[in-house]
C-alpha cells in the first residue's frame, strides 16, 4: 500500500492505496464520488474523464498514486451549491443528453475545452470532445450544448466565468 | 479489469530510476504517460513485477534550443508539445503529428517519449522522427549513448533500448520556413481516436524552383516505421512542380509489405500510401 494526498472537489484527504488502484475506482469506492463512471475497459469511451490538476484526463488510464499531490475536480464539485455549472445547466438545457451515462465526462471534457478555446465552432466542439462517446444523441444537442455553455462562459461575469481557472485555483 | 499487482517505484532522479528498474526484478515496465501501458495492463496483457513511474523524475519534460537542434524531453507531454513555441516555429511536422493523436484527455498524460520507445508501426510519432533523422539519448547502467532514428525502431513494438536503458531525450533538426522547409502529416482513418491506418510526414526544402531534399516517413506500412526511400530519391534536386511531386508518390509503396488486418488489406495501404503522399508532398512543397 501507497500514501496519497489528493484534493478532491476542494475537500482534502490521505489514503493508502493499493499502486495498481485506477484514479477512478478510488474516486468511486474509496471517497464515494459515483458521479464519475466507468463506461469502457479500453480507455476509448471518456466517461471517467475528471480534472487532474486542471487538465482533463481519463481517469480510468491513471493509477491513483499517480494523483498524489494533485487536485481533482469531478462531475460532482463543478456546480456551486444548488447553482449548476454553465455547462451542465447547457446540457440540461440543450437536451444534451438522453440515458446520461456519458454526461458526466462530456461535461468535464466540455469545460476543458471551452478553457482553451472558449469560442469553439461545431467541427472543433466535435473534434474537442472526440475522446468521449455518447450513443444516444448523436451529438448534435451536445454540440449545441457546448456552444451555449462557451458563450455563457465567455459573457459572464459570474461564479462559473472561468472553470479553468477555478481548478487551478484548487492546486495544491 | 483492474491491473495486476505490482512492486510501485516513483523516482525523482534519473540515476534513481536506473537503480528502480535494475533491482525491480525480472519484469519492469517503466511508465511515461501510461496512455498506451495502464490500458495493457488493465487487460491483464501486461503484469509486470514492478512499474517504474518517471512522472517525478526531474529533467525530462520541454522542450530547448541547442544550436540548429530541438532538444525534446522524453516525458514532454503531447499537450506541452502542442503549447511550445519552439515546437511551433521549428516542430511543424512534430506538431501536426501530435494533434492527430488519440483525443484531448489523452494527449494530456501521454508523452513524446513515451510513444517512440512503445514503437507500435500504427503510432503517429515514430514515422515523424525517423522522417526527421531523429536522434535518441539512452541512458543506462553503462553510460550514455545516441542511437539514430533509423537504428532505434527495430521490429514490431521493439526498439534497441536495452534492458536496464531509458530514453531521456530525443534530438531533431530545425525546419525553418526561411530556409524554404514545407511539412505536411496526412493521416488516414475511419473513426475519432483511431490509430492510422496509414500515415505520411513529409518535409520538403525548397530552394530557388527545385526541391533540394525531400524526407517522407510511412506510418503502419510494416513492423516498424518506415523511408519512402524511392520516392525521396526521385525528388532529389527535382522541379518544384506538381508533375514531379505526382511522380515520385507513385513509388511512395516502393519495398515496402504492409500487413493485412479488419482495417485493410496490404495491396489498399500501399494503395493509401501512394496517394498519402502526394497529398503530403504537395501540401508541404506550396503546389
Amino acid at each position: 500500500m501507497t500514501q496519497i494526498n489528493v484534493r478532491v472537489d476542494g475537500a482534502s484527504y490521505t489514503d493508502d492505496v493499493e499502486p495498481r488502484t485506477l484514479l477512478v475506482h478510488y474516486l468511486r469506492e474509496t471517497l464515494g464520488k459515483v458521479g464519475t463512471v466507468v463506461g469502457c475497459d479500453t480507455s476509448n469511451c471518456g466517461a471517467c474523464t475528471v480534472h487532474l490538476d486542471g487538465e482533463a484526463v481519463k481517469s480510468c488510464t491513471v493509477l491513483a498514486v499517480q494523483a498524489d499531490g494533485s487536485a481533482v475536480t469531478t462531475i460532482e464539485g463543478i456546480a456551486d451549491g444548488r447553482t449548476l455549472h454553465p455547462m451542465q445547466k447547457a446540457f440540461h438545457e440543450m437536451h444534451g443528453l438522453q440515458c446520461g451515462f456519458c454526461t458526466p465526462g462530456m461535461i468535464m471534457a466540455s469545460i476543458d475545452l471551452v478553457g482553451d478555446n472558449p469560442d469553439p465552432s461545431d467541427s472543433e466542439v466535435r473534434e474537442g470532445i472526440e475522446g468521449n462517446l455518447c450513443r444516444c444523441t448523436g451529438y448534435q444537442n451536445i454540440v449545441r450544448a457546448v456552444q451555449q455553455a462557451a458563450a455563457e462562459m465567455r459573457g459572464g461575469e459570474g461564479r462559473h466565468a472561468a472553470p479553468a481557472g477555478a481548478d487551478a485555483g484548487a492546486q495544491a | 479489469m483492474i491491473p495486476a499487482a505490482f512492486a510501485y517505484a516513483r523516482p525523482t532522479t534519473v540515476d534513481e530510476a536506473l537503480e528502480a528498474i535494475a533491482s525491480g526484478g525480472e519484469d519492469v515496465k517503466v511508465l511515461a504517460g501510461g496512455q498506451s501501458l495502464i490500458p495493457v495492463m488493465r487487460l491483464r496483457l501486461a503484469a509486470p513485477e514492478t512499474v517504474v513511474d518517471l512522472t517525478r523524475v526531474a529533467g525530462l519534460r520541454g522542450v530547448r534550443e541547442e544550436g540548429d537542434v530541438l532538444v525534446i524531453g522524453a516525458m514532454t507531454t503531447h499537450s506541452d508539445i502542442l503549447a511550445d513555441p519552439l515546437i511551433a516555429q521549428y516542430g511543424q511536422l512534430i506538431a501536426q503529428a501530435t494533434e492527430t493523436v488519440a483525443d484531448r484527455q489523452v494527449r494530456h498524460r501521454g508523452t513524446f517519449g513515451g510513444a517512440l520507445v512503445h514503437a507500435d508501426p500504427a503510432g503517429d510519432l515514430p514515422a515523424v522522427a525517423l522522417a526527421l533523422d531523429a536522434e535518441f539519448v539512452l541512458v543506462g547502467p553503462n553510460g550514455r549513448r545516441t542511437v539514430g532514428a533509423a537504428d532505434f525502431f527495430v521490429d514490431y513494438l521493439t526498439t534497441t533500448l536495452e534492458e536496464g536503458e531509458l530514453l531521456v531525450e530525443v534530438r531533431v533538426p530545425e525546419l525553418a520556413e526561411a530556409d524554404g522547409w514545407g511539412v505536411r502529416y496526412e493521416k488516414f482513418n475511419r473513426v475519432a481516436q483511431a490509430w492510422s491506418i496509414v500515415a505520411v510526414a513529409a518535409a520538403v526544402r525548397r530552394e530557388g524552383g527545385r526541391i533540394a531534399e525531400a524526407r517522407i516517413g510511412l506510418t503502419n506500412m510494416g513492423t516498424t516505421p518506415l523511408r519512402a526511400g524511392a520516392a525521396e530519391a526521385a525528388l532529389a534536386g527535382a522541379d518544384l512542380s506538381l508533375e514531379a511531386v505526382t511522380a515520385a508518390a507513385e513509388l511512395a509503396a516502393e519495398g515496402t509489405e504492409p500487413s493485412s488486418d479488419l482495417n485493410a488489406q496490404g495491396d489498399y495501404r500501399q494503395h493509401l500510401a501512394r496517394v498519402l503522399t502526394k497529398r503530403a508532398l504537395t501540401a508541404a512543397a506550396g503546389l
